[in-house]
């Protein structure tokens, strides 16, 4: 589904990995932990094909991300939901007009009219569906990022620390949610360097928990 | 017909997930405007021209002035060979001697309405008009010279010749007037459009991280510069008509002048200009946002 393979990537001459290889299979759920500026983001985005490997292979949905147009690359993403650390919403729309903009930029609008209720009731948004993203606190703009991640029911959830900026109810609520989606067969991947979190939900899910530091991604120890 | 309604209706949606406002929206509208407005007035002095240039090439072309001296001696009998002459011509459908009323009227403009003419020495003028062969000039002159010694034939070819090549050469003016206003107003809304889309950077990251691809990004700025030009393009062509409409007539007595501005059929021209003016905008524009979120990856 996402892998890669022998990838290599840096900013300007620093290198931030290299030779670093990751399989997401269908279904599985996988934790990415590591200190800040390990490279977590950085590796997600080459998962989602925002950024491209200096070297190694990418390969998404069996497609080799490096030769991937830009139409390509759109098509890819609406198959694969990301929840942004910063939400990435745009403010001049309504929650509900962001949670919808995945299905708006691919014409199918139509179907957000039936989606759409559901998804905010599945996120417990329903009250705010008409108001602007700042005017939400940060558990509800991440659970609002969540609902227009999985609304093009996409094959791969990726999530960027999406409990980075809530409380510890929050962050349950959300990883309960995260857990729901794996169990309905889509695959999950989230960087978080909350191993607190990762203990607690541990027991509910088979999840895979992988550190990046050093430049190198291993598989986390039973210590965790 | 489907597509272009359904391109002007457009998806409210989809066109909301760009805002709307900013410096390049009223920047559009005004640069339309304008361009309009000066692409009205370089039609109508192109059309003007070329109204003068074909009325000039049609009254010239169809007839011909026989002078008589007025010194000629006897007059009357070269006058009559004069006529003779004429008559017998092949392809000189008519020779009709000026009278004293016609010659004052032709003088009225330089001399007043009161000249008397009749005790001026001026010269006799005959008019030749040809039928649809016409004549021979050189011949006719051979004939004239050999019969009516002094005669002057003049077939306007002198001075109809500069006149024509200015007339023409006004109406291309015109038209590269025109192409020139095209030009500036397609660089313009380029420009304005990729102000846009710099200022909707974030936005257009949002869009692509969602899964848009660059057509459906393009459509909404595209959309709206081709909109705002199109109605930028015709409040501007309004206004221009209404000024021309409030121009002073400016046909003269000499007749060498017309009227400034759009007569019949040529009313249909300028009511193309929002048209050509949106086509110019759309192309513009989506030269400039395919470049742009190229550049942008």
């Amino acid at each position: 589904m996402i892998e890669l393979d022998n990838v290599s990537y840096g900013y300007g001459r620093t290198a931030l990995f290299s030779g670093l290889s990751l399989k997401l299979v269908p279904g599985s759920f996988h934790f990415l932990t590591g200190p800040s500026g390990a490279g977590k983001t950085t590796l997600l985005r080459l998962c989602y094909a925002d950024l491209r490997a200096n070297s190694g292979k990418v390969r998404l949905f069996g497609q080799d991300a490096g030769n991937l147009t830009r139409d390509e690359v759109a098509m890819v993403r609406r198959r694969i939901g990301v929840v942004h650390q910063d939400c990435q919403f745009l403010d001049h729309l309504s929650i509900a007009e962001n949670i919808a903009l995945p299905l708006t930029v691919a014409d199918r609008i139509a179907e957000a009219q039936n989606n759409l209720a559901e998804l905010l009731a599945w996120v417990s948004l329903g009250p705010q569906a008409g108001q602007r993203p700042p005017e939400l606190s940060g558990g509800e703009r991440q659970r609002a990022a969540l609902a227009r991640a999985v609304i093009m029911s996409p094959d791969v959830v990726i999530a960027d620390e999406p409990t980075g900026n809530v409380d510890w109810e929050m962050s349950q609520r959300l990883l309960s949610l995260l857990i729901e989606l794996n169990r309905m067969g889509k695959t999950i991947l989230i960087a978080t360097h909350d191993l607190a979190m990762i203990r607690s939900v541990k027991a509910d899910v088979n999840a895979r928990v992988l550190r990046l530091t050093g430049g190198q991604l291993m598989q986390a120890g039973a210590d965790l | 017909m489907k597509t272009i309604l359904a391109f002007i209706i457009g998806d409210p949606l989809a066109d909301g997930a760009v805002p709307s406002t900013g410096v390049s929206a009223r920047l559009t509208v005004f640069v339309a405007g304008a361009m309009a407005f000066l692409a009205v007035f370089a039609l109508a002095l192109s059309l003007t021209a070329g109204r003068l240039a074909d009325s000039w090439a049609d009254d010239l072309a169809q007839s011909a002035t026989l002078r008589l001296p007025a010194d000629l001696d006897q007059t009357n009998a070269a006058l009559r060979a004069a006529v003779n002459v004429l008559q017998t011509t092949t392809g000189v459908a008519s020779a009709r001697v000026l009278d004293a009323d016609e010659q004052r009227t032709l003088l009225a403009p330089w001399f007043g309405p009161d000249i008397p003419v009749e005790s001026l020495p001026l010269p006799q003028l005959i008019e030749i008009l040809p039928d649809d062969t016409g004549y021979d000039v050189a011949g006719l002159r051979a004939r004239l010279q050999a019969e009516v010694p002094g005669a002057v034939l003049d077939d306007h070819g002198a001075w109809r010749e500069p006149l024509l090549a200015a007339a023409q050469r006004l109406r291309l003016l015109g038209w590269s007037v025109l192409a020139l206003i095209g030009a500036v107003m397609a660089a313009m809304i380029t420009l304005a459009a990729y102000a846009a889309l710099a200022a909707n950077a974030q936005i257009i990251r949002v869009l692509r991280l969602v899964g848009a691809r660059d057509d459906y990004i393009a459509r909404a700025f595209v959309r709206r510069f081709t909109l705002r030009a199109g109605l930028g393009a015709a409040v501007g062509t309004g206004l221009a008509l209404l000024v021309l409409q409030s121009m002073p007539v400016a046909d003269v007595v000499s007749g060498t002048i017309t009227h400034f501005g759009f007569i019949g059929l040529d009313w249909i021209w300028p009511l193309a200009i929002p048209v050509l003016s949106a086509i110019v905008a759309f192309a513009a524009t989506r030269m400039a946002a395919s470049r742009r979120l190229k550049d942008q990856t």
